[in-house]
């Protein structure tokens, strides 16, 4: 079957891909928009399915975070070297907030997109996404807080998706 | 070679400027031709795997210093 996509271009043969989003902090949010909107970009169908923690990333109003708790590999550049924050460091009221404000400047510094604007791209790349109807009970999310353009469904809908694409991912 | 446009992506990082060199050519006919220059090292090994996942045709890809310019050619 041949399917038009909006540029024109034949899909028929276009290979596909799906996204288990299971994280919602500032750094764990970057690879699947990135992978999704890069996909897309070269011709993917890509279907992401927000879950548990992942879910909040398709709230209108986004307040992602960073923390450097339980994350030994996380090391911030800082005049020359790279900082480690001990746990007990980061347990400290006001360091994870600090942490959270180094990571935007850096992102903004180096040239890298917000999620905001990298989840924009995924929309306008009609990138499917999903949010998962269960972690919304779960966790009391409101559809109307969420983004337009977005599907609910559960474990089934995405099973459906993922038994036909060629690359089923988890992050 | 004239490129019939040419898109700025200097300062931007993975995966922006595929993104934007994606938007770029999806309102361009086939045939014509797109240039971009970026700063991104990545870009390099990038633009490549873009162009030969897609179909679009790499005509020029070169690196002047700290600046990496590519000629691509929509053909997909």
């Amino acid at each position: 079957m041949a399917i038009q996509t909006p540029d024109g271009t034949a899909a028929s043969n276009a290979k596909s891909m799906s996204i288990i989003v299971t994280k919602g902090s500032l750094d764990w949010a970057y690879p699947p928009f990135i992978l999704a909107t890069t996909a897309a970009a070269m011709g993917v169908d890509v279907t992401m399915f927000f879950t548990f923690y992942g879910l909040p990333l398709l709230l209108k109003k986004l307040d992602l975070q960073i923390s450097a708790l339980g994350n030994p590999a996380m090391k911030m550049p800082m005049m020359g070297t790279h900082m480690v924050m001990p746990n007990i460091v980061g347990m400290i009221p006001g360091v994870h907030a600090a942490a959270t404000v180094m990571m935007k400047n850096l992102i903004k510094k180096k040239g890298v997109a917000s999620i905001e604007e990298l989840r924009e791209a995924a929309v306008e790349s009609e990138v499917k996404m999903i949010a998962c109807q269960m972690t919304m009970d779960l966790f009391e999310y409101d559809r109307k807080d969420m983004i337009d353009g977005i599907q609910i469904g559960g474990a089934a809908t995405y099973m459906e998706q993922a038994l036909k694409s060629d690359v089923n991912l988890y992050i | 070679m004239m490129a019939d446009q040419t898109l700025d992506a200097k300062g931007l990082n993975c995966p922006l400027p595929i993104l934007r060199a994606k938007k770029a050519l999806k309102d361009m006919a086939t045939g014509q031709t797109l240039e971009i220059i970026a700063t991104d090292p990545g870009s390099m090994a990038d633009f490549d795997a873009f162009c030969r996942t897609t179909g679009n045709q790499m005509l020029e890809s070169k690196q002047d210093g700290k600046l990496y310019t590519f000629l691509i050619k929509r053909t997909a």
